[in-house]
């Protein structure tokens, strides 16, 4: 299997994509002459034209509802945000729009699109460049949320959402765009609402997604020298979330810990550990805990910045005391 | 009504522009009839709790809608804020639908699940019923969008009204469709007010069409109150998108008889401004053409009036008498 970066994944998977069905098309700021503000849609332009590859102006609002009334007419837009930050003034067309218009039409008009681009803390890029957006979109009936860890996950994971027929939030990580693996070359579909176990193990449940599922990979093997056997799970798509693998592996363990690189207050882990104190109550010997970023908006000073975010020293720390071992 | 300001800047439009026959002007008068009917005995089902929520009626309004509906063609597209139920109704959709859903009914256009603000039609390519101010500018911009993409000649109208002007979906979507040259129509229901506050409190140009010039984006600026005058300018726009795809701004000047919702008043205007506007009510102006300047027998519009009421009857009985709407859960998602 060839080993390619998480880039040059959804690169393929949008390729294939447009190859497979013409009603797919690109739309956002710099996705065509400039060959993508991370070059996720480098070559695209060449080979699909102006027509599927557009370029806009910097109107995330109008380009957004662009995309969902094309979306309601028979196209499958796939909206590139350059940060996911920029979503916030397309929100709107996201959740007033996109999220509600099949329920609202009774069923006459779908909306089959996808938003992608990168979410979350990237490096030292301040404030308002920074944000995790999983836990506002999950809030949301009707999308799904998608965020994957690994470039295999990438490429299924997006194809998958361009051919879902409802709008799906494709979260990406600038900070994974250069991470490699091995990806299945062609017809690789990852089915949204199933988690993927990404190490085995018998004392604690670690739940994580994105650039978190890496930076939890490295605790529990500091935990493994350790003595401490940590299962790792990744949920993968967020909404529909398989709560059924995480109630699963902590039934196992009887411990967990949920590890975000948002907020605390209102994030999505607290959904997660609510879900697993009411079905695995009986078989928890600890209160589920959660390592999440600091409550502030991000600083841009490097050490600052480190210090917010979840660090392989933070989780060690939360699965020794739901281990009781601090 | 006229007014000096009446300023039109399509060039070479031919001077019968406005000329008519009882056999295009009776239908569009009976369709507008029909409106006013629906929407009084909305307000009336309205004051006794049938209907809830937020009702917004377009009484005074109805040339703008039936006059632009008819320049289009079946395969065009039609998106429309909350104040829509003459606009779907125009495109085709009966009063019982639209009645029905207004009463939370499972046989109402969107099975009660959009109720007065959020109606649509697949079937006629009526694509809402919004209810975010200017939110739905840019869904209209992207219906054409695939017109063009896919090489059809369709055409695609956005409807809202004065006070969508002043936000960001309203000029990104005009910024995107003169950009690319989609074949869009953007109409502009001037009726003077946002809800309670005047234009004059709400943008330093009054010429609502003066926003077109920033985007090199062709305009037209009448008043509503001939459904004719207003078929014809929205034809040379809709023609001009279909052959050309240029989109146009048109401002309609017009007027709500009524409150912005049931729950306003109007207490921020005074008797004798609404009395001054009621003066160019479009049902009355089309009755006259159509017996002053057509020659139309008066009994001939007599007869139209009594259908419509038993139509209008009907579709409150229709509405009593449905089903409630009994399921929510297919329609979040598609499967």
């Amino acid at each position: 299997m060839p080993i390619i970066s998480y880039r040059e994944a959804l690169n393929a998977a949008l390729r294939e994509e447009m190859q497979r069905d013409e009603s797919v098309f690109l739309m956002g700021e710099e996705v065509g002459h400039y060959q993508g503000a991370y070059k996720v849609s480098q070559g695209l332009l060449e080979e699909f034209s102006e027509r599927r590859v557009v370029d806009t102006p910097i109107a995330e609002l109008g380009f957004s509802g662009v995309g969902v009334g094309a979306a309601m007419v028979g196209l499958r837009p796939i909206i590139e945000f350059m940060s996911f930050n920029f979503s916030l003034v397309a929100i709107d067309q996201i959740i007033n729009h996109a999220a509600k218009m099949y329920q609202m039409s009774a069923g006459q008009y779908n909306i089959p699109m996808v938003f992608r681009g990168p979410s979350g803390p990237a490096v030292q890029v301040g404030a308002q460049h920074s944000q995790s957006f999983e836990s506002y979109y999950c809030y949301v009936p009707g999308l799904k949320v998608v965020c994957p860890s690994t470039p295999a996950d990438a490429k299924g994971l997006l194809k998958t959402a361009i051919r879902d027929d409802n709008p799906v939030v494709f979260l990406e990580s600038e900070l994974l765009y250069n991470a490699t693996g091995e990806v299945p070359e062609g017809e690789h579909l990852v089915p949204f609402g199933k988690a993927d176990i990404k190490r085995p193990g018998k004392e604690v449940t670690l739940i994580a997604w994105s650039k978190m599922v890496e930076v939890v990979l490295d605790a529990a093997k500091e935990l493994e020298a350790l003595g401490i056997d940590a299962e790792v799970i990744d949920p993968r798509s967020l909404r529909p979330l398989d709560t059924d693998a995480l109630v699963e592996s902590v039934k196992k363990t009887g411990r967990c810990v949920i590890v975000e690189v948002g907020w605390s207050m209102c994030g999505l882990g607290a959904e997660i550990a609510f879900q697993l104190q009411r079905e695995c109550l009986d078989y928890l010997d600890a209160p589920v805990e959660r390592v999440t970023s600091d409550d502030v908006p991000m600083p841009y000073a490097k050490n600052l910045e480190q210090e917010v975010m979840p660090q392989v020293k933070d989780i060690v720390a939360a699965v020794k005391h739901v281990l009781y071992l601090d | 009504m006229s007014s000096s300001a009446d300023i039109r800047i399509e060039p070479d439009t031919p001077e019968n522009l406005e000329a008519t026959t009882e056999e295009e002007l009776l239908p569009l008068y009976r369709t507008m009839l029909s409106i006013r009917r629906m929407e009084e005995a909305s307000a009336k089902a309205y004051s006794v709790g049938k209907i809830g929520g937020f009702l917004h009626l377009a009484i005074g309004q109805e040339a703008v809608c039936t006059g632009a509906v008819a320049a289009l063609r079946p395969e065009d597209y039609v998106t429309a804020t909350y104040r829509e139920h003459g606009h779907i109704y125009a495109r085709g959709a009966s009063a019982r639908s639209i009645l029905a859903e207004m009463w939370g009914k499972k046989t109402g256009v969107v099975k009660g699940l959009g109720g007065s603000m959020h109606m649509f039609s697949k079937e006629l390519n009526f694509l809402g019923g919004h209810g975010i101010v200017g939110g739905h500018v840019p869904i209209g911009v992207g219906a054409a969008f695939k017109a063009k993409y896919q090489g059809e000649k369709r055409v695609s109208t956005v409807f809202f009204g004065d006070g969508s002007v002043t936000i960001g979906g309203f000029a990104e979507g005009l910024a995107l469709a003169a950009l690319w040259k989609l074949p869009v129509v953007f109409i502009c229901e001037n009726n003077q007010y946002s809800m309670g506050t005047p234009l004059h409190r709400t943008t330093a140009a009054p010429d609502l069409t003066q926003r077109a010039l920033a985007y090199d984006m062709d305009r037209d600026r009448f008043d509503g109150d001939d459904v004719i005058k207003v078929k014809r300018r929205v034809a040379l726009a809709v023609e001009r998108a279909r052959e050309t795809n240029r989109p146009t701004l048109i401002e309609v000047r017009t007027y709500r008889f009524r409150g912005h919702s049931m729950s306003d008043p109007g207490l921020y205007r005074t008797r004798e401004e609404v009395a001054e506007w009621k003066k160019g009510d479009p049902l009355v102006r089309a009755k006259r053409r159509l017996i002053e300047e057509l020659g139309v027998d008066e009994d001939k519009i007599t007869a139209i009036a009594a259908e419509v009421k038993e139509e209008i009857a009907d579709a409150v009985r229709f509405a009593d008498t449905s089903p409630v709407s009994d399921s929510y859960f297919p329609y979040v998602l598609k499967e």
